[in-house]
Parts: structure tokens; sequence; C-alpha cells
């Protein structure tokens, strides 16, 4: 049964809708960007990679950058704040190479009967032109699966064909798909894998470092060319428009990274010839064999994205074959090689390739570890070395003042199987991370992403003004 | 005494004493009281050879070792010049045919040379010190080619004969128009399909390179005169390797079967002004062995294989000697890795099908493939000043019992028989370790993978309400319990 308020009731109930209306703006806000800016997480445990450890310290985050950290930090009023008693931060992890974020499609990754082409001109499996945030995927499960696992950044490789298009380095987070991407043309990945198929060229190896190296040369006279032509239309033949010269031109006059493939010894060697003739700024990637010729890459000062994504067996193999003696060395000793670069001094970053989840790049990492890899050099392998590469190290990989806000907050040694990641921040963002209820499987759907609010609700932080 | 207690001092006894010797005399290597076949002033009885910084210093039967040479004693053995394969497929990472272009004179050998393939070691094993690495003959005009020495075990960049004018492969005949082969449903056959189409792609490639050499010839002058604002003619990597065989900068080995396609191929040649070096497999050659021998190509033919395919029908295992008897230049060739390592033999077999002298035969898989090549001067004989490139056999390499025993390169030895099969216990029982320890740890990762398979029964099990004897009887246990 109904009953009419008192008259004197109507101001309380008012202030209550007041109140209400406050409350449910203050989430439509949120929703709409209007989160928290400032968070701030005490009494942790802070390993900066680029500085020494820091007990019972301070993070402060404003904006998505990292406003201040040390000891003696004033966090200010209207942050957030995580007490981080018995927590570590780390920076955000970064994944040197992946296709999350990617559609998955077969398009180009299988040699078809036949590309069709006849020679260089046709510019076989060449679509330098895709940028991987242009079809960034922003519903691709695996995102939150990195990021749960402490992964902040990532480097997304378009895949199939020689030329593919330009990697991405996207942060994994954000509300749009734009809020993601970090710099969308990070690099331009090659290929070495033949796509020419039957009559197609080019359908070997050398054909396709010979294709590679004509591209090379046609980008490198369309930078020459196009601008004489410019200069002088009238007495000037014009410069005949190529796709492929055009965005490469622009790409290699910004210096951007050219990822050369290189993974066994003799491809590694080959790779940082290749990079000396065509004088690119090269990045290799595999770099699997390189516990073989370290001295070779140190003296190339040529950086290495390592593959985690150990060599093995094949699986459906014929189990009674012949298995070669430097098949089996490499499979053992592929996981020394991020050891041995450390100790040889060679820049590198790791990658997860064609892992599955992050359970199995933490276990490969392990694998890494038990094979002579220190975890501080493993930390900064994926952390500001990995920036360092990419050559974006003045914002990403480190917890210092100014960088992007990318963190990640857990419960202990962060490569440490037992270790629980607790909170990440990406661009400033706070993502809580919820344990998944079931053991995540290779293929099998993971739990919807949280709500960002209502996890934030539940949680035990100190909302200021609460 | 001093040093000896240094060596002590660091552990490395064992090690010390042959370093010290080598130490007082690096690069010094001795062989002795062998049978030398120099290959071009006879055979040497109680010879020796020295050797010093990789080059031959010495040869001749009253030599004495110098102190602190290394010492190879080969009493009883032959020594011979390393074999020469002037056509190889060894050492090639990914496929040795680029067989989608008919002109794929972009791919080059050199960019994939793979110094880990086994053929290397095997075939030294066989004497083989050099070999022409050659793309495949798929297309009219292939790949680009190497000469390199089999320095197993040194990277990539140590393979290539050093001062070897680089090569490329032509291809006539059967293969580069697609004989024996059809094409997948669905797929075009390639052009050419016909000799005379093989005849026209060459002419067409050679006039487009014609043309191009003058776009860049007229390019350079201009610019040479001042002109600005010139835009350079774009590079062509196809057509580069073709303006170099026409500026006798790159060396032709164009494969062949018959004489009439080898004619062809001559006047092509004299058309656009290059020479071809040498005529691969040449199986006709013996046709016409008087117009080969006068162009100063080379033949680079197989012993005794025919009528494997049309186009060898008429091959005759005479036609080394007969070309050679002709004034050609000729050289027998493996074109297989497995072949490779019996060189010696596919040599002395000229011996009996055309009566070749012990030397001549020889010749052809040391100095002839030298003279091919154009690495005479450093290779292909025992002389003073050559390159220390050395086969040593237990008996007469013309003999099927002869062995070879070791294999020096630049006076290295880099296969030593008996090295080998004293290491070969060691190799395997570092396989068996690793493939223990793969199997162990793949069956680490199956327990891991399903660990509550043993402990746990199936839940639906458990549900499962007794319907039959068995099920009789757990009631029983349950209905006692209650």
């Amino acid at each position: 049964m109904k009953r009419r308020l008192p008259r004197r009731s109507i101001p309380v109930v008012l202030l209550i809708l007041y109140v209400a209306l406050l409350i449910a703006w203050a989430y439509t806000a949120r929703g709409e960007g209007g989160e928290p800016r400032y968070f701030a997480v005490k009494n942790a445990r802070i390993v900066p990679v680029s500085g020494p450890l820091i007990e019972n310290g301070t993070v402060v985050i404003a904006n998505g950058l990292i406003q201040a950290v040390g000891t003696n930090v004033a966090i200010p009023p209207e942050a957030w704040v995580i007490d981080g008693a018995g927590l570590t931060v780390y920076p955000g992890l970064i994944d040197a190479g992946t296709n999350i974020g990617l559609a998955q499609d077969d398009d180009g990754k299988k040699p078809g009967r036949t590309s069709g082409a006849a020679g260089p001109e046709d510019r076989p499996a060449t679509t330098p032109w895709r940028v991987a945030a242009d079809e960034l995927k922003t519903d691709d499960k695996r995102i939150e699966s990195w990021r749960n696992a402490g992964f902040t950044t990532a480097l997304m490789v378009p895949e199939g064909g020689i030329f593919p298009g330009q990697a991405t380095l996207i942060d994994l987070g954000g509300e749009r798909p734009g809020d993601y991407v970090v710099r969308p043309r990070a690099s331009v990945p090659v290929s070495f894998k033949p796509v020419g198929g039957f009559f197609g060229f080019p359908d070997s190896l050398m054909g396709t470092i010979a294709y590679v190296r004509q591209v090379l040369d046609d980008t490198a006279w369309y930078t020459q060319a196009e601008p004489i032509y410019q200069a002088n239309p009238t007495k000037t033949e014009r410069v005949r428009y190529d796709r492929t010269e055009y965005v490469l031109s622009r790409a290699l006059q910004n210096n951007e990274i050219v990822l050369l493939p290189a993974n066994n010894s003799i491809q590694i060697v080959r790779a940082i010839r290749l990079a000396d003739e065509w004088k690119v700024r090269a990045v290799l990637y595999g770099g699997q064999q390189g516990y073989e010729v370290a001295a070779a890459l140190a003296a190339s000062k040529i950086p290495v994205l390592v593959n985690l994504k150990w060599p093995e067996r094949a699986k459906d193999g014929d189990p009674d074959a012949e298995q070669n003696l430097r098949e089996l060395r490499f499979r053992d000793r592929a996981p020394g090689t991020p050891a041995a670069l450390a100790k040889g001094d060679v820049k590198f970053a790791l990658y997860s390739g064609g892992l599955d989840g992050p359970k199995d790049i933490f276990k490969n990492l392990k694998r890494a570890t038990d094979a002579g890899l220190s975890s501080d050099a493993a930390l900064r392998a994926m952390t500001l070395d990995a920036a360092d590469i990419l050559g974006l190290s003045d914002r990403l990989g480190s917890i210092a003042p100014g960088k992007i806000a990318n963190l990640v907050v857990t419960d202990g040694d962060i490569f440490n199987e037992k270790t629980k990641v607790k909170h990440v921040f990406v661009d400033g963002r706070w993502f809580e991370i919820h344990e998944e209820a079931t053991p995540e499987k290779p293929g099998e759907k993971k739990p919807e992403a949280d709500d960002a609010a209502e996890s934030r609700q539940a949680q035990g932080v100190e909302g200021v003004g609460r | 005494m001093k040093r000896a207690t240094l060596c002590a001092a660091a552990l490395l006894f064992a090690a010390c004493v042959p370093v010290a010797t080598r130490a007082q005399n690096p690069g010094t290597v001795f062989i002795q009281n062998a049978t030398v076949l120099t290959v071009t002033h006879g055979d040497i009885e109680h010879g020796s050879i020295l050797i010093r910084d990789g080059k031959i210093a010495l040869v001749g039967a009253d030599l004495k070792a110098p102190e602190g040479a290394a010492i190879i004693d080969a009493t009883g053995q032959y020594v011979m010049p390393g074999i020469i394969d002037c056509h190889s497929h060894i050492a090639v990472d990914g496929s040795v045919n680029e067989a989608g272009p008919a002109v794929s004179s972009m791919a080059n050998i050199a960019d994939v040379l793979n110094p880990d393939d086994i053929n290397i070691y095997r075939d030294l094993a066989g004497g083989v010190t050099t070999a022409n690495i050659l793309h495949g003959s798929a297309n009219p005009i292939g790949g680009q080619t190497i000469v390199i020495k089999l320095r197993w075990g040194k990277p990539a960049s140590e393979l290539p004969f050093q001062g070897a004018l680089p090569g490329i492969k032509f291809a006539l005949g059967e293969n580069p128009k697609h004989s024996n082969f059809e094409p997948p449903p669905g797929v075009q056959p390639r052009y050419p399909a016909t000799r005379l189409g093989v005849e026209e792609v060459i002419r067409q490639a050679f006039i487009e390179a014609r043309e191009y050499k003058k776009q860049w010839d007229d390019y350079n002058q201009r610019k040479a005169a001042g002109e600005r604002n010139l835009i350079p003619p774009r590079r062509d990597v196809r057509l580069d390797p073709l303006v170099e065989v026409m500026e006798g900068k790159r060396y032709v080995h164009a494969h062949c079967y018959r004489a009439d396609e080898i004619l062809m191929l001559i006047r092509v040649a004299n058309e656009f002004g290059f020479k071809v070096r040498t005529f691969q497999h040449v199986l006709e050659g013996y046709k016409i062995a008087d117009e080969i021998a006068a162009t100063g190509a080379g033949g680079s033919t197989f012993s005794d294989w025919w009528a494997y395919k049309m186009e060898a029908f008429d091959a005759i295992p005479y036609n080394a000697a007969l070309m050679a008897d002709r004034g050609v230049i000729v050289s027998v060739n493996s074109d297989d890795a497995q072949e490779a390592r019996q060189l010696n033999q596919e040599a002395a077999k000229s011996m009996k099908n055309g009566g070749l002298s012990a030397n001549d035969a020889l010749k052809l898989i040391t100095l002839n493939p030298a003279i091919q090549l154009g690495i005479d001067a450093r290779a292909g004989s025992i002389d003073v000043g050559k390159d220390a490139d050395l086969a040593i056999y237990n008996h007469d390499p013309l003999s099927v019992y002869a062995v070879v025993q070791k294999t020096l390169i630049d006076g290295q030895v880099y296969f030593d028989r008996q090295r080998d099969i004293a290491g070969r216990a060691t190799l395997a029982a570092e396989k068996q370790a690793l493939l223990d320890k793969e199997k162990k740890a793949a069956e680490a990762k199956k327990a891991e993978e399903n660990p509550e398979k043993k402990p746990e029964p199936k839940p639906d099990k458990k549900k499962k309400p007794p319907q039959d004897g068995g099920g009789a009887v757990a009631s029983g246990v349950a209905g006692g319990a209650l």
C-alpha cells in the first residue's frame, strides 16, 4: 500500500534524488572518459628498471603519465590510492612481437598455387601500406588475457606476405581503438618466406631476398626521383606512381625500423650482412640460435627480438625419423639464447610469436631463466630494452616521471609462477585483475572483460571523497 | 721448463705440447714421404710438400721438414690437388631454383650460402676442396652462381673462393621448357615451351640488358657533363648480372644437352658479344667439340650417365675423352652431393672410356675445372705458390680402393678420417643424451598436462545409480553402512 510522504520530508527526498543524480552523472561521465586520472600506489616495492629498487615507495599517476616516483612523494588529494603494502610495482611488460589485436585470417599466409607474379615488378605479397593500427580489433579477448598477465604494450605485427604491412605499437587498453595506439607505424616487417607457388615469383629464398633488394632499390630510386620531378615538372618525365615505393619511401625516410627475419645462426649472419648492404635501420626477429653468433650480433650493433616460442620437435612427425644432431642441439640450446645475448652485450627484447597465451609465455621465459638469464635481464628485455629497441624509451619501459603510466602491481616476483597480478595500469587507466575461474587453455573462451566501473566499486580502493 | 710450469698452472697440460710446437712456426705444415701427384709436372715418389701460410711453398723429393712445422706423415699415401667440382648444388639454403620467372638472374646463390650443410663435410671426405655452386636449370637464364671452398665450420662469408669471378646459370632444352612435368590443373604452363622459345627468352633478356646498359651509360655521361636535375635509371637486379656478362665480369655456365642448342647459344653469345665460359653436362659435346673448342668454352660433363631423358639419349661415356681430344678443356662434375664424394672414380672412368692417361684423367677434376672457373693460378695442381688445397688418399686416387685420409684447404686440415672415426662415438653419445633429455621433458610435460588423470575417478561414475551386478555389490556395501 502506498503512503504519501509527509511534507517535511520533501527536502530530504530532493536531496537524496540530487545525490542519486550526481552519482548517476558520475558514472555516465566515467563511461564517456570522465574516469579517474589520478592514482597513487603507496608503501610498495617499486622496480623502476631504469634505476635502483625502491622499498616502501610511492608511484603517482596523473593523466596517463607517471608524475612522481620515490619514497618521499606527495600524493595529490584527487588521487585514488592503492595501499601497496606487500605489493611490487613493475613497468608494464612489452611483448615485442605478436598478432594479438589483429584479425586472424589466412590471407597470404599460405603460399597459393601461384602468386601470379612474373617478377619483382608485379609486387607479389607486398602490402606495406597496411598499418596494423587501422585493423586493430579491441574485442580480441587476448588483449585482456595479455594485460591480466602484466603486459601493457605489444608490437602488433601484420602477417602474410613479404611486406605484409607496418607494425603498430599498442598499449593494451583504452576506450576506443585510437587510444591503444602508441606508434602506428612502428616498423616495417619483412618476411623471406617464398610466396610464389607454382610458376609464381618468388618461389625460393634467394628469389625472395632478391625481391626485397629490388623493392628497396626501387624505393631509394623513388625517394631520389620524385623531388627532382616535382621541382622540374616541365623538363622531366613524370615519375610513375607506385604504392609500395610511395609508402616505403616515407617509412624509410622516417627512419622506421625494418624487421628482418633471422632465426638460426646462418639466417642471423645473413641478415646482418643484408642490413649492412641495404642500409636500413634493422632489427632482427626470431633470433633463437643467437647463442651461436652473439659476438657477430654484438659487433653489428643490431638488436634482436627473440621469439619465445622455442623450437620443438614436430608434433605430427614420424616418431621413428632419424633426428638430426644439429636440430637436437638447437632445440636444446635455444632457450639459452637470451642469456647468451645478455652476456654478449647484444640488445634484445622478447616476443610471444605464436604462443597461445601468457601462461606459455612465462613458461617459456622460465626456460630462458633456467638457462642462465637473470630475472633482472629478463625484466629489462621485456621493458626498457624493448622500448629502447623500438625507439620509445623516452616514454615507455620504466617507472620514471614523464613516462607513460604503464604499470603492473603484483604480490611478488613477476616471474614467479605463483605470483598474482593485482592491478594493471595502462596509460594511467586502472584495471583490476580478477582471478580467472577456470584455468586458461588455448582456444578456450575467456571470461568476459571486467565492467570497469563495477570492478572499481568492488575494489578496496580508498577513493577520495568516499 | 718455465713454460711447462705455466701450462700446468693453467690446467692446460694436455694442450700444452701441441700449442707450443705450433706456436714456434705457425702456419707451417709439412707433408712427407707421399706419392705426390702434381698434375702439372709429373708424380713424385717419396715426395714432400711444404706449406706456409696456406700456400704451397716447396714441392720435391728431397725436402726436410723445417723446425716446428706440423708434420703429416703420408708414407705410402698419395697426395693430389684438392678436387674441384664444377657443378654442385650443395650448401644452398632453400630451393636451388627460382623457378617462377623464365629469367631469374636476380636470384643469387651468394645470398643463400649455407655453411652448415652436411654435404660440405661429406664432399670434403671425398677430397673435394672447391665447388662451383650453381642455380638450378629451371630457367633459360637462371640465378647468379659462386665458387666456394669447402671450409667446413666457417661462416658463409668465409666460403667464397676469393678472387674467383661470379657466374650465372643458363639452361637449355627440356628443363627450362618444362618438358618433363605438367603444371597442376588451373595453372598455365610457362613460356617457353620449345627450344625456339628458350632462345627467344635469352635473346630478349640480352636486348633488354643492352638497352639498360645504354640508359646507364647515357645517364653517367650526361651527369659527368654536368647536367643537373637528372633522374637516374632504375637499378634492375635482374639485368645487372646480364650487363656484367656482356662486360666479361661474370661467367656463363650453361646447362645443355643437344648439339643444336649448344650451337644456338654460341650464336646468341656472339650476337651479344659475350662468351660462354662452360657448357655444363654438354652430353652431345663430342659431336661439336671443334665448335666448342673454337669459342674457348670449357665442357663440364658427366662420366657415364645417359638415356635418363629424351635429350640424353645420344650421350656416350666417351664424351669427356673425345672433347678433350679435340682441344676442349674438359672437366667431370657431380651435379649431386653424393656423387661428389667419388669424383676421383668418375674421372678414372675416362681412362677406360676413351683411353685418357692417368694424369689427364686427374685433370678432369683438378686443373681443368680450375681453368674453367678461372682459378687455375690458385688451384688445380700442386705447384709452388698455389693454395695448399690437397687431398690425401691411402691408394692411388684413380683406384676404386682409394679412400681419402685427409683433406686440406689453405693448408688447414678440414677433414681427417682418423679424427672423424674417433669422434663418432662422442657425437653418438651426445645425440643419445639429447634424445633422452627430450623424451624425458616430453613425458614430464604430458604428466603436467594431465595430472588429475590417475588419482581422481570420473565424476559421472560417482553419480551413476547402481544398475547391474557390480552396482548391487556397491549398493550392498552402502546399505550396510546405512
